[in-house]
């Protein structure tokens, strides 16, 4: 072996099962997430081939993206999220899939029981018919998300058919100022290449300021890699990745822990691997970011002003940006510090974890939520949400005002009963400002939890970096 | 899977806008059917209907006279971004769209769509403005589309060549698809499967 190969190739090396020549490889899954809205179809037609899930043991589903963030007790009043769910629950029965449901201690959004409970580990191939599967590249896995007609094919042989991708080398040197955090960096990384910059690549990303992040912090940045265009994403694994994953339920125990340590030590990208493409990104002089548009790389420092579309010499884009102002009712050129805000959503697969409620609850603290403004703080998995409770976030939250609600994707997505009306403004800590991707009509201005949180207070737009203390709260998150 | 595939004429709709992302393509509160049917009114639901149900005015270019049919959608660079969902690529069938042309794709749209008979035809940026061109002076001009032969047909009697990955053209022009591929290395996974024992186990820690 004396070609330098990057983590990528490493894993991607491992799971070849066999290629014919011309097509793409039979690719093997480690682990296959599945959630109620992209499986039913799939499992519908495994019923009409009349066969089986190969690997249950391998399988794991949960629901998330339908289910309502209210009182659990309450019935589900959506007939049709009612149906999905049960139908979920029918299917792994039937199929022998384990199931996380509603009730489940380990009930979730996908992307955060994974890790939690130790399913997601270095050097795997893990997908899910979900976009931002690329979360668990976090860990080191390759990771990314399916179509359903590819999710009934996991079902069927635990294999994909893929292409090897291009790799891409994101690098953010330096270190992060107090107030700016891992969805400053991902915005601003975004904002850079713009939304289909990596088109056809998976990223990897390096430098010291990523190795400074925590396991949380680092699955933030890897889950809005679709964002950028990059179907999975990923951070070769260190000791802050064995440190999370230590004593998890489902993470190897004893000699086989320190069997797998060493075997993960070795995925690392090896000195002289190439990329196919490189970035860099200097972390000490980034600011907090927000959007202002309906793309996710439609984003600008938090003190700079809205772009004008006479600056746009592409027409295309010009014509982008004038629909987007326009959704947005926006003028170009003016500041987006102080503009006012409705909602303000915290959670997501992007900031729902604890170490984000720790971090918005730090800002609340002692404070309340400005009047005619609605913070809903949705925890990521009902284990974020009791582990919340333990530490006193959740009476921190409610204390300001906010609407502490039940685990689940909820807002980000709006399928559930949580969404914006028309016109509202919304900073979300979620991934996407497309045009009604959190209820129709609605408006979202995409951001770190710290901002949100300072929004949430001020009424408007508000840059966290004005708080008082503000160097102790973005430390709150854990090193 | 749509029909079979064949070489096809038709007229073009047009929507010159970009990054289309797959949100507009089929909004979030229609993913929670559980069958594929009835995706064609969902399809693009907040750029073409009102709140109660009525087109909006003016109308969105998949309802202007003359567009019901069209099996050609010509749309701006990077379409399909977001998320995976597969009901995108199934609403647009349900409309009729058999190709769509445009200067890149988003990854997964790409591949869903190939597995669903809608062929992603990829043009150079001077080829995408010539083809916004020849609609703006004739909206209904035809183009022939030859997936075998990898070549669009314009009505001068030119045509654009166009790559495509070799496996999915042939699943597509076989009328297979890649799941009765992947069954037929049953042997060849359960060799992988036997010398690498699974990294986890879901149903042991089931709680």
């Amino acid at each position: 072996m004396t070609t330098p190969r990057t983590i990528v190739e490493k894993i991607w090396d491992d799971h070849v099962v066999s290629q014919d020549p011309g097509a793409p490889a039979v690719l093997a899954v480690d682990l296959h997430l599945v959630h109620e809205v992209t499986s039913p179809q799939a499992f519908s037609g495994l019923r009409a081939r009349g066969i089986g899930v190969r690997r249950p043991g391998q399988t794991v589903a949960t629901a998330d993206h339908s289910v309502p963030t209210t009182d659990r007790r309450l019935p589900i009043m959506d007939e049709l999220a009612a149906a999905q769910i049960r139908q979920l629950d029918t299917n792994c029965a039937e199929f022998g899939i384990p199931v996380h449901g509603i009730g489940d201690p380990a009930q979730g959004i996908v992307h955060v029981i994974g890790p939690q409970l130790g399913l997601t580990q270095p050097g795997m191939t893990i997908v899910c018919g979900d976009s931002h599967t690329s979360t668990h590249g976090a860990f080191g896995a390759l990771a990314f998300g399916i179509g359903t007609s590819e999710v009934e094919m996991v079902l069927a042989t635990q294999t994909l058919l893929q292409r090897d991708p291009k790799t891409y080398e994101v690098r953010v040197d330096g270190r992060l100022t107090p107030g700016v955090s891992a969805k400053d960096v991902i915005l601003a990384l975004i904002a850079r290449i713009g939304i289909g910059g990596g088109t056809g690549h998976v990223f990897e990303y390096t430098g010291g300021a990523i190795r400074g992040l925590t396991m949380d912090q680092r699955m933030t940045v890897c889950n809005m890699s679709i964002e950028g265009g990059a179907r999975a994403g990923l951070i070769a694994p260190d000791d802050t990745t064995f440190e999370y994953l230590r004593g998890r339920p489902h993470a190897p125990q004893g000699a086989a822990w320190d069997a797998a340590v060493v075997r993960w030590r070795t995925l690392a990208t090896d000195e002289g691997a190439r990329y196919d493409r490189q970035i860099t990104i200097d972390a000490d002089t980034l600011e907090p970011m927000i959007t202002y548009g309906t793309n996710p790389g439609m984003g600008i420092p938090i003190t700079s002003r809205v772009p004008s579309p006479e600056e746009q010499t592409d027409p295309g884009q010009r014509r982008a940006l004038e629909h987007a102002l326009e959704y947005m009712d926006l003028r170009p050129g003016q500041a987006i510090l102080g503009q006012k805000v409705d909602v303000v959503f915290v959670g997501s697969c992007t900031n729902g974890r604890i170490s984000d409620l720790r971090l918005a609850a730090s800002v609340l603290k002692d404070r309340h939520v400005a009047d005619g403004v609605r913070l809903l703080v949705v925890p990521g998995s009902d284990e974020v949400k009791r582990e919340a409770e333990r530490e006193g976030l959740a009476e921190i939250f409610k204390a300001a005002g906010a609407d502490w609600r039940e685990a689940g994707c909820s807002m980000c997505i709006a399928m559930n009963g949580d969404q914006l009306n028309p016109g509202q403004y919304a900073v979300s800590t979620s991934n996407r400002n497309f045009e009604g991707r959190q209820g129709k009509g609605g408006r979202t201005f995409l951001a770190s939890p710290l901002t949100a949180a300072a929004s949430a207070i001020a009424g408007v737009v508000a840059d966290p970096r004005r708080l008082p203390g503000i160097e102790t709260l973005a430390a709150v998150g854990g090193r | 899977m749509a029909d079979p595939f064949t070489v096809f004429t038709s007229r073009v709709v047009p929507l010159p806008a970009e990054n289309v992302d797959t949100d507009q393509i089929v909004p979030a509160r229609y993913l929670k059917a559980t069958d594929k049917a009835g995706l064609a009114d969902a399809l693009f639901r907040d750029w073409r209907y009102n709140e109660d149900g009525s087109l909006k005015e003016p109308r969105f270019v998949l309802d202007q006279p003359g567009m019901a049919g069209r099996k050609i959608l010509l749309v701006g660079d990077n379409f399909g971004a977001g998320s995976s969902r597969e009901h995108a690529p199934w609403a647009l069938t349900a409309w009729g769209v058999r190709a769509i042309l445009s200067t890149s794709y988003a990854d997964i749209f790409r591949s869903n769509s190939l597995k669903n008979g809608v062929l992603p035809i990829v043009v150079d940026v001077e080829t995408h403005a010539r083809l916004f061109e020849l609609l703006a002076g004739d909206p209904d001009a035809e183009l022939t589309v030859d997936l075998a032969e990898q070549g669009v047909l314009l009505p001068d009697g030119s045509t654009i060549d166009f790559d495509i990955d070799p496996f999915a053209k042939q699943m597509i022009l076989a009328d297979t698809d890649e799941l009765g591929y992947l069954l037929s290395k049953d042997a060849e996974i359960s060799a992988w499967e036997a010398t690498h024992s699974p990294r986890v186990d879901t149903l042991a820690g089931a709680r």
